[in-house]
């Protein structure tokens, strides 16, 4: 502690240098936070899928349906715990830009295949009683204004009812929330109003979630659904749910890689100007360090004392983007909806933190065994 | 005897070219000595206040100080035996420019076990002595060279060393203020009993020593009493 004042007294040799360092690293880290929450927000589906659940679609692409009978066959399959089915409906809430997703399930299976989805009891009640009910996550709700008994009026993109009527109304009646890394955009209605009304398509289902009892079988179990299907009219492809979601997420490309090549390219940027700041202010007082080298500091202190001066820069700086950073994220997806799950991790905070010191290191490192390695006499000559 | 020296050599080489700085040197320093080095430039005389220090090391020869021989010690060892038994005076003061004469002052501190209270009363005596109570909080730019000059001795002075090394104490300031820094050095000579070594071009400022000895080429030349 009692060398504090000394290694924050170097710091106001130069203020502007040090202020516009400071803020290069602030900014490096608020892009890291920022760009952590989008990668997440691209990647949290596939890291927190169940591993118990499959997805069972069709064998030639996502949006062709299968029939709703497979759900009995399914479930008599062996290891198979339990099954129910979802459809992509695709609709439109008041504007093109206000996407979120729209799904028709059976309430009580789906819940039961998602526990991780929380909804309150008499919601889950009045969804049951409801036909036309609907359930949202707590960040449309939010993200619109909804609240528990709003009509809620979708228009058909693809499903229209019977007559060709293209808008549907939703009655509002629960609320569900989760963790954070649970998408809570989505908006779910009940399957059998759904069926009854649309046009066409009765009988038919987008996909099937199946719980299977033991994660480890779950690849003999996908060859066994799939073969159950082999050589119908709708054949399927079965996959885990990390293979699944990891698809949805590839569609936009690698946004992890993509996202770690941008961080790695500031990174070493603010590497390069705190690293040239830390030497610079080493070259221009030589004489001063070769002092203390003169009244008795050591190699050891020489080195430690350089070292926590770059620490200290990049922790303030670090420490200062890394929160403000975190308000900008918790300012919510910029794009409306598109990130469903946007959140600057704790696992990212604790990379973050250590990335802040790791720079103070590694830009302090070469400066400072300059210093450890100084000679006195020389230092003092160039006086 | 504070310091014995003997046989001490000292050589750099450039390029190919070895050059003695320092040959065969024999030298002792009693206890309370106030001896000037003096002597053309050149003449070795900062290398042997440097070897003295403990900053640099000798090809040969042996250095006692207060007992001990310094001559063999490691670096480490040499720097913590410099924060125990030596006091550095330089020309150019050599103050921490971001730091107040009082924070000046405590660097030496900061390297013993001594809280901060006693720090701050270690430094509150040096600053009594050499006259800069008031100028405390001032720092080094707004202090003229006289000032700052006592404060780089109350630096030196701080720990209480066994050893005060002054390299041309004097050689940056006019006559009058370094009247003042004499009759300084001169006072913590022979009212503290501080042994000082003092290097100087200026023989106005060597008299002031009781010791005087003249190197040239790396050997002592001539030594008297003042």
């Amino acid at each position: 502690m009692k060398y504090v004042l000394l290694i924050v007294s170097n710091l106001k040799r130069h203020v502007l240098r040090t202020i516009l360092t400071i803020a290069c690293i602030t900014v490096a880290f608020v892009l890291f936070a920022y760009l952590g929450a989008i990668r997440t927000a691209f990647s949290m589906g596939v890291s927190v899928a169940g591993a118990d659940r499959l997805i069972v679609r069709h064998k030639i692409t996502i949006i062709q349906l299968l029939p709703q009978s497979y759900e009995s066959q399914i479930e008599k399959i062996e290891g198979v715990e339990d099954a129910t089915h979802a459809t992509w409906f695709g609709g439109i809430y008041i504007d093109k830009k206000n996407f979120f997703g729209q799904m028709p399930v059976k309430p009580e299976e789906f819940l039961r295949m998602y526990p991780e989805m929380k909804l309150p009891k008499d919601q889950m009640d009045a969804w049951l009683r409801t036909r036309t009910g609907a359930i949202a996550g707590r960040t449309t709700a939010e993200r619109f204004g909804w609240k528990v008994g709003d009509k809620i009026p979708i228009q058909a993109t693809y499903w229209t009812k019977k007559g060709g009527d293209r808008n549907w109304t939703f009655d509002l009646v629960g609320i569900y929330d989760g963790d954070e890394t649970l998408d809570k955009s989505n908006f779910f209605f009940r399957h059998d109003y759904f069926d009854e009304a649309r046009q066409y398509g009765q009988g038919q289902v987008g996909w099937y979630y199946i719980r299977i009892k033991d994660p480890s079988r779950a690849e003999e179990i996908v060859k066994k659904v799939d073969a159950t299907f082999a050589n119908s009219p709708a054949e399927t492809k079965t996959e885990t749910e990390k293979a699944f979601v990891k698809g949805f997420a590839d569609q936009a490309g690698n946004i992890g890689a993509i996202t770690i090549y941008i961080l790695g390219a500031v990174f070493v940027t603010i590497l390069l100007v705190a690293g040239n700041t830390m030497a610079q202010a080493v070259r221009e007082r030589m004489s001063e360090l070769g002092v203390l080298k003169a009244i008795g500091y050591t190699d050891a202190q020489m080195l430690a004392l350089v070292l926590a001066e770059g620490v200290f820069i990049a922790g303030i700086g670090g420490l200062l983007g890394l929160y403000l950073g975190s308000l900008a994220v918790s300012a919510g997806d910029p794009t409306g909806g598109a990130l469903p799950v946007f959140t600057f991790t704790p696992r990212d905070k604790v990379i973050g933190i250590a990335f802040v010191f790791a720079l103070g290191i590694v830009s302090g490192l070469l400066p400072a065994l300059q210093a450890m390695r100084l000679n006195a006499v020389e230092a003092l000559r160039r006086e | 005897m504070l310091v014995r020296v003997s046989d001490l050599n000292k050589t750099f080489r450039r390029g190919a070219e070895v050059i003695n700085v320092l040959s065969d040197l024999d030298l002792q320093i009693d206890r309370g000595e106030f001896l000037a080095l003096m002597g053309p430039s050149g003449s070795g005389k900062s290398t042997l206040l440097n070897l003295l220090a403990g900053l640099d090391r000798p090809t040969s020869g042996v250095i006692e100080v207060a007992g001990q021989r310094i001559d063999s010690l490691s670096r480490k060892q040499l720097a913590h035996w410099r924060a125990r038994h030596i006091g550095f005076v330089f020309q150019f003061y050599n103050l921490l420019p971001v730091l107040s004469a009082a924070r000046n002052i405590e660097l030496p501190l900061l390297l013993t076990n001594l809280s901060s209270a006693e720090r701050k009363k270690h430094v509150a005596t040096a600053l009594d002595i050499v006259g800069l109570t008031k100028r405390a909080k001032h720092t080094p730019r707004t202090l003229s060279g006289g000032e700052q000059q006592r404060v780089g001795i109350a630096r030196a002075i701080v720990t209480d060393p066994t050893l005060i090394l002054a390299d041309e104490p004097t050689g940056d300031l006019d006559r009058n203020t370094g009247d003042g820094i004499l009759d300084l050095l001169d006072a913590l000579n022979r009212e503290h009993g501080k042994t000082i070594v003092m290097v100087t071009h200026d023989p106005h400022a060597a008299n002031r020593a009781s010791h005087h000895l003249y190197m040239v080429d790396g050997r002592v030349s001539n030594e008297m009493a003042a």
